[in-house]
C-alpha cells in the first residue's frame, strides 16, 4: 500500500510534468527551426562574404518592417473613420469654425436636409430605383447564370465575353454613349431610364455570382426529381428554387450595395425628378454655398446609414472581398 | 450578333441553352448597341467637318487633349500606390486572424460609401480648418498652411481613400489562394521571409496582382465625382471625364462626347493590354501544392 501511495504521486508528478517539458521541446524546436534557418543563412552568407555583419541582424529590419507596414494601415484606417467622423461631428453641429469640437450640438439639420432635398422624395425613387434593379437583376440574371453553368451552348464564350465587359469597362467610358441613346429614344429623366441604365452592371454581377453557384448544385438531383415524376415546373419549383435561394440572397444583396453607392450612370441618366440618394447629394455637395454645410452633412449622415445598414446585412452572407471584387471565382 | 441564331443547329441541341437570352439580349442593347453607337456618332461631327474632326478637335484644342495627361497623372501615382501598399500589407495579413476580419470589414466601409460621401467628408476633414490640417499643425509637422482640397492633393488622396480598400481586398484575396505550405517548404529550406516572399509569392502573384492593377487603373483613370468635388475642375484637375461630361451635358455635342468616351477607353485598353503583355513574362502556373 505505501509503496503504491508513494509511487502514484511520482508518476503523477512525472506525468504533469511531462507535457511541460514537451511543450517547452516544442517551442524550443519551433525556435530553432526559425534561428537555424537564419544561423544557416548567417552563416553561408559569411562563407560567401565575410565580413557582412549586416545579415546577422534580420530581426531587426524585419521588426521595423512589420511597424511600417502596421502604421500605414492604422493611419488609413484612422484618417478614414475620422474621416466619417467628422461628417458625423458636423452634422449635428451649430457652429463649427477652426477649432477641435463644435461650439453646441443640434439635431435640427436633420429636419432642415430633409425639406431643403426633399429627402421623402428622393428616398421614395432611391427605393424604387433600387428595388427594381435588385429584382430584375436577380429575375433575368439567374436563368442566364444556370444556362452558363449547365448547357453547353455555341457562342457561349461569346456570352461570357459580353456579360464580362459592362463589368470591366468603367461606368463613366459607357455611361456617356449610353445616356445619348436615352436622351435620343426618350428615356432619359425618366424612372425607367434610371433603371435600365443601373441594370446594365447589376445584371452582369449577378450573373457571375450565380454561375459558380449553380454549378456546384449537383446535377444529378434533376434526374432524381425526374425519376419521382416531378415536370419541370415542379423541379424547379420543389428542388431547384430552394437551393438557390441562399445564393440569390448574396447576388441580391450584393447588388443592392452597389446600386445605392452607383453615382456615374445614375447621374448621367437621372432628371430632376429621378435623382437617387447620392445623385442628391453630390448636387448638394456641388453647391456647397447654397446649404448650410451642417445640412449637406445631415443628408450624407442618412446616406451612410442607409448604406452601412445594408453593409451589414449582406456581410453576413458574404465575405468582404465579394463586394469589391466583381468576380470571386476569377482567382482562377 | 446571337451566336446560336447564327448557327444552325448540328445536333440535338439544349434549348435550355436559349434561358440565356434575354440576359444577352438586354446587355447587347444597353451596353453593346449604345458603345457602337457612340463610335458611329464620333465620327459624324455635330458642326459638320470631316469624319475625323471630333478627334481632331480633341487632339488640338488645349481644353481637350492635356486631359489625357491630367488623368494620368493622377491614375498612375494612384494605382502604383494602392496596389505598392496593398502587397505588403496582405502579405502581413495574410493569415486566417481576428486582425484580418477586422480590417477587412473596416475597409470595405469606404469603398461601399462611395466617392461622393468621400468628397463630401473630405471637404472638412482636410479643409483649411478640419481636423487633419488641426492635427499638423497642433503637432508643429507642418507651420505653413494646409491646402488638401480643391486641388491635385485632393483628388489623388481620394483616390488613395476609395482605391486602396479596393486593391488590398482583390490582393488579399489572391495572397489567400496561394498554398502556404509552399512557403513552409521554403522556410524549411533556409529561406527568410523576404525571400519567401521574392521567390515563392511574387512569382505567383503576378497574375493576381496584374489584374488588380488594370482594375485598379481602370477605376482611377474614370475618376468624376471626386474630381469635380475635391479638385480644380477647371484647371490642374480636369481628367477626361470632366471634358466628356461637360460636351454632353453642358454644351449638348454628343457627338464630342462619344468621341472623347472613345479615347478614353482607348487609353484604358492600351494601359490594360500592356499591363497584361508585360505580365506573361512571369511564371502563370497553378498556385497551389502539388496536387493542386
Amino acid at each position: 500500500m505505501t509503496t503504491d501511495r508513494h509511487a502514484t504521486p511520482q508518476w503523477s508528478a512525472s506525468a504533469s510534468q511531462a507535457p511541460a517539458v514537451a511543450g517547452e521541446d516544442e517551442g524550443k524546436q519551433a525556435g530553432s527551426v526559425e534561428s537555424a534557418g537564419h544561423a544557416g543563412q548567417a552563416g553561408r552568407n559569411q562563407g560567401a562574404q565575410p565580413g557582412n555583419a549586416v545579415k546577422q541582424r534580420t530581426p531587426l529590419p524585419e521588426r521595423v518592417w512589420r511597424v511600417l507596414v502596421w502604421g500605414a494601415m492604422v493611419f488609413f484606417l484612422v484618417n478614414v473613420l475620422l474621416l466619417i467622423a467628422t461628417v458625423a461631428v458636423n452634422s449635428v453641429a451649430t457652429r463649427w469654425f477652426g477649432t477641435l469640437l463644435p461650439q453646441g450640438f443640434t439635431l435640427h439639420w436633420y429636419a432642415q436636409a430633409w425639406s431643403d432635398f426633399q429627402l421623402a422624395s428622393v428616398l421614395w425613387v432611391t427605393v424604387e430605383v433600387v428595388g427594381a434593379v435588385v429584382i430584375l437583376s436577380v429575375l433575368l440574371g439567374v436563368p442566364a447564370a444556370y444556362a452558363l453553368a449547365r448547357v453547353q451552348f455555341p457562342g457561349k464564350r461569346f456570352a461570357v465575353l459580353v456579360f464580362l465587359l459592362p463589368l470591366m469597362v468603367p461606368p463613366v467610358t459607357y455611361g456617356i454613349p449610353m445616356a445619348t441613346v436615352m436622351y435620343k429614344v426618350g428615356l432619359a429623366g425618366t424612372l425607367p431610364g434610371v433603371i435600365l441604365a443601373n441594370l446594365v452592371p447589376a445584371l452582369p454581377f449577378v450573373i457571375l455570382v450565380m454561375t459558380p453557384f449553380i454549378e456546384q448544385i449537383d446535377p444529378n438531383l434533376e434526374a432524381a426529381a425526374r425519376i419521382f415524376g416531378a415536370n419541370t415546373f415542379r423541379y424547379f419549383r420543389y428542388v431547384l428554387l430552394p437551393l438557390l435561394v441562399p445564393g440569390m440572397l448574396a447576388a441580391g444583396l450584393l447588388v443592392l450595395v452597389r446600386t445605392i453607392g452607383m453615382f456615374e450612370l445614375t447621374f448621367f441618366t437621372a432628371g430632376p425628378g429621378t435623382q437617387t440618394l447620392v445623385v442628391a447629394l453630390y448636387y448638394a455637395v456641388f453647391s456647397t454655398g447654397v446649404r448650410a454645410p451642417q445640412s449637406i452633412d445631415a443628408m450624407a449622415m442618412i446616406y451612410m446609414a442607409i448604406t452601412l445598414i445594408w453593409v451589414l446585412i449582406a456581410l453576413q452572407f458574404v465575405s468582404p472581398t465579394q463586394i469589391v471584387s466583381r468576380v470571386k471565382e476569377q482567382k482562377r | 450578333m446571337n451566336a446560336p441564331a447564327l448557327l444552325p443547329p448540328l445536333a440535338p441541341r439544349d434549348t435550355k441553352g436559349w434561358l440565356v437570352a434575354p440576359a444577352l439580349l438586354f446587355i447587347v442593347a444597353l451596353f453593346i448597341y449604345p458603345f457602337a453607337y457612340g463610335l458611329v456618332l464620333s465620327f459624324q461631327p455635330m458642326n459638320g467637318g470631316g469624319v475625323w474632326a471630333n478627334y481632331v478637335a480633341f487632339f488640338t484644342d488645349t481644353s481637350m487633349w492635356p486631359t489625357i495627361l491630367v488623368t494620368l497623372k493622377l491614375a498612375v501615382p494612384a494605382t502604383l500606390l494602392n496596389v505598392g501598399v496593398s502587397i505588403p500589407v496582405a502579405f502581413a495579413l495574410r493569415r486566417n486572424s481576428p486582425y484580418q476580419k477586422l480590417v477587412t470589414t473596416l475597409l470595405v466601409i469606404p469603398v461601399t460609401l462611395g466617392t461622393v460621401l468621400i468628397a463630401d467628408g473630405m471637404l472638412t476633414y482636410f479643409g483649411p480648418n478640419g481636423w487633419f490640417p488641426q492635427a499638423l499643425q497642433g503637432l508643429h509637422l507642418y507651420t505653413d498652411e494646409v491646402r488638401l482640397t480643391h486641388n491635385y492633393w485632393g483628388v489623388l488622396i481620394s483616390l488613395i481613400v476609395s482605391g486602396f480598400p479596393f486593391a488590398f481586398l482583390l490582393t488579399l484575396s489572391y495572397v489567400t489562394g496561394i498554398d502556404p505550405t509552399l512557403a513552409s517548404a521554403a522556410a524549411t529550406l533556409g529561406a527568410s521571409p523576404w525571400q519567401q516572399f521574392r521567390r515563392i509569392y511574387l512569382p505567383l502573384l503576378v497574375p493576381g496582382l496584374t489584374m488588380a492593377a488594370c482594375l485598379s487603373f481602370v477605376q482611377a483613370f474614370s475618376v468624376f465625382p471626386s474630381a469635380v468635388l475635391l479638385g480644380a475642375p477647371a484647371g490642374p484637375t480636369r481628367v477626361m471625364s470632366i471634358a466628356a461630361a461637360e460636351a454632353a451635358f453642358e454644351n449638348y455635342d454628343y457627338a464630342l462626347a462619344s468621341a472623347i468616351a472613345m479615347v478614353m477607353g482607348f487609353v484604358q485598353l492600351l494601359v490594360v493590354a500592356g499591363m497584361l503583355g508585360a505580365r506573361r513574362f512571369f511564371y502563370s502556373g497553378p498556385v497551389t501544392g502539388g496536387k493542386g
